[in-house]
């Protein structure tokens, strides 16, 4: 079976802070790497095709340095990437990612099966798996913490989903896109042999005339239907701690009901 | 090398675009504005430019003609989640900050309830502020599914022209609102925390906390409409249901899709116990490195009890593998907003602080007075959490009398 994986690249960090009197970001050389949630996509992509055969593409849209991620990506064991960069993407919003990535997805040819991490922990939206699935008129399994089975030769995919009041086991015709949650597998390391290989592959970079039958208007900042107007520093957790003490546990555990109790809270 | 392009002739070294940048690719020189390798062309520092002395160059000059127009475009909607017959309280927190959008635009506020045999949640729904209800009740909708949901959804928001459609952050509601704003081509602004209306242009400000809650932003969709956003749970107060309040409940049921058509189907269900529903939870007791193991957690799962708490967890503790991953609260985990939060054994880094951080009230119970957990609780607790906590679930099962 064929599997691309949706990636993006992200700070390694998310502790960005303002200067309290400059009002500008204080940010020290912070490294990217690839969204903690898209390795379980990779590592569960992995798995299918050592069960059942295959093949698995790693595909990102970002500026030319998230090349590194796809490297990384090929290290722990992808077949091949690619890197979707072009002026023309730049500013995108989730719904003209989401657009461009199920692009390329198309001119990719066939395949089974797309995985994407259920979000990126840099925008945190959850929406662009959902955009690829839509685009490309496929159904989507998101959050999903367990994949029971595969079956490429019948078209099915039965798999487990999160929801807030416990699992939904669903069955999905294939091809289909899952978003995946961290309880899904353990990714892997990135594999000592395939170093030199990931080093050197050659990655191709697409830009916008690399995708046949876009629509150019959809594409980047301009075809983006959000827009950000302003950007700001969480407003700070008012007052000071108060410190619970007392003579003994029992004592303390008093003194903290009284508080909890003057709160209205129990 | 970096895309973004600066007219130095207009540049007057304001340095809003500093502030605006989420990766620390612009600074002063002098007095210009410069771009590093950084810059990732995402295009959050355009609209702050006083002086449009930025430019992503490539881009066309024209947006694509919008499916829905702004001035065509009338009402609030709201699409009311249910679960097995019952409407989720996220839906009614909804229908509170709908009714208060529509008020502020002198429109109409609409529900839109879909499954099998939810009358009574369209009656609800009136109750809660809906001046009007699309009532679909199918035995397709019977449990959600994205593409029957989906396309009804769609269906319905073309026909009608709504100019704001509001979904609860929920696992469905980000799952629904993903695809219909792919299909109705608008703008979707996921888990916001707060929704204003721009007086002068009718606009919905949508503000969202990002990079784990470390930055917000305000963001609009200027030209495509609905405008659609995904809330948090727990951001807006239910309203107070009014039983006597009228509305019309309309029947939509010609719009399905037929069971043939739906490629998905729903196999099972199963429940989690009360303890998991985090999202929606008043009080949650959370565990972290410091429980020590999975026999620590019974100590806090009878405090949880009787507080009738859910029960959440740290990363250390769920990678440990001392509790299931459905209670992890934290960046890689769920996004918490109760009124309490007693975070028991729990450093406090900032991944797990992403997931917590805006809990009305923090109780912090560490052994180290230096953990980072301290610095954001309302009330903190140096002991031991084997001596406290059982302490605190005496006290409070007696005071309770549970």
């Amino acid at each position: 079976m064929r599997i691309i994986v949706c990636i993006k690249s992200v700070p390694s960090t998310v502790e960005v802070q303002f200067h309290p009197e400059t009002k500008t970001l204080m940010r020290d050389q912070v490294a990217s790497t690839i969204n903690p949630f898209d390795l379980y996509a990779i590592e569960e992509a992995l798995r299918l095709v050592e069960a059942h055969g295959g093949n698995v593409t790693v595909l990102t849209m970002g500026p030319p340095q998230a090349e590194q991620q796809l490297r990384d990506a090929l290290a722990m064991g992808c077949d091949e990437a690619i890197l979707l960069s072009s002026p023309a993407f730049a500013g995108a919003d989730t719904w003209a990612t989401a657009y461009t990535l199920a692009a390329a997805i198309r001119q990719l040819g066939p395949c089974d099966l797309v995985l994407c991490g259920k979000q990126a922990i840099d925008g945190d939206t959850g929406q662009v798996g959902p955009g690829i699935a839509n685009h490309l008129g496929w159904p989507q399994i998101t959050y999903v913490s367990r994949i029971r089975s595969v079956d490429p030769t019948n078209g099915r995919i039965v798999a487990e989903r999160l929801l807030e009041e416990g699992t939904e086991v669903v069955e999905a015709r294939l091809p289909a896109l899952l978003t995946v949650l961290k309880d899904i597998n353990t990714p892997r390391d990135p594999n000592p042999r395939l170093l030199r290989r990931a080093r050197r592959a050659e990655i191709p970079v697409w830009d916008e005339s690399a995708l046949r039958g876009v629509d150019k208007r959809f594409l980047g900042l301009s075809g983006s239907p959000t827009q950000v107007v302003r950007v700001f520093s969480p407003p700070r957790r008012e007052g000071e701690i108060k410190w619970v003490t007392g003579g003994s546990p029992e004592e303390i555990a008093e003194h903290l009901a009284e508080h909890l109790h003057r709160e209205g809270l129990i | 090398m970096a895309w973004l392009v600066i007219d130095t002739e207009r540049c007057i070294g304001c340095g809003a675009c500093l502030e605006a940048c989420l990766y620390g690719a612009l600074a002063l020189e002098g007095s210009i504005a410069v771009v590093n390798e950084r810059c990732t062309a995402c295009g959050a520092c355009l609209p702050v430019c006083p002086v449009e002395a930025l430019s992503l160059p490539s881009q066309a000059a024209t947006h694509a003609e919008a499916p829905i127009s702004p001035a065509e475009a009338r009402g609030v909607w709201v699409w009311v989640e249910q679960f097995q017959g019952r409407a989720a309280s996220i839906s009614w927190e909804m229908m509170g900050v709908g009714r208060r959008l529509a008020d502020a635009l002198q429109v109409p506020l609409t529900a839109c309830v879909f499954g099998y045999s939810v009358g009574s949640i369209a009656r609800e729904a009136i109750a809660y502020g809906a001046d009007r209800v699309f009532l679909a009740d199918d035995v397709t909708l019977a449990a959600y599914r994205t593409a029957p949901y989906a396309h009804l959804l769609t269906a319905l928001a073309r026909e009608h022209r709504p100019e704001i459609l509001l979904l609860g952050a929920s696992a469905r509601g980000r799952d629904l609102a993903g695809a219909v704003a792919t299909h109705l081509h608008t703008g979707l602004t996921a888990d916001c925390t707060g929704l204003d209306i721009e007086e002068t242009t009718r606009r919905l400000l949508q503000t969202r906390p990002a990079y784990g809650g470390n930055i917000m932003a305000t963001i609009i969709t200027p030209n495509h409409r609905p405008q659609m956003a995904t809330v948090r749970h727990r951001v807006f107060e239910v309203p107070v249901p009014d039983w006597e309040r009228h509305g019309e409940i309309i029947s939509v049921t010609a719009r399905l899709l037929e069971e043939e058509e739906i490629v998905t189907k729903v196999l099972d269900f199963i429940p989690s116990s009360e303890e998991v529903n985090l999202a929606e939870a008043r009080i949650i007791v959370s565990g972290g490195a410091g429980v020590g193991g999975p026999e620590g957690f019974s100590v806090l799962r009878d405090l949880a009890n009787v507080l009738g708490a859910a029960l959440g967890a740290s990363r250390a503790a769920v990678d440990a593998g001392w509790i299931p991953y459905a209670h992890q609260v934290g960046q890689t985990g769920r996004t918490v907003r109760p009124d309490l939060y007693i975070a028991c054994g729990i450093s406090g880094a900032i991944q797990h602080r992403a997931g917590m951080g805006t809990s009305k009230v923090i109780v912090a119970i560490n052994k180290d007075p230096e953990a980072p957990i301290f610095d954001i609780a309302t009330y903190g607790i140096v002991g031991d959490l084997f001596e406290i906590v059982p302490a605190l679930t005496a006290h409070l099962r007696h005071r309770l009398r549970r």
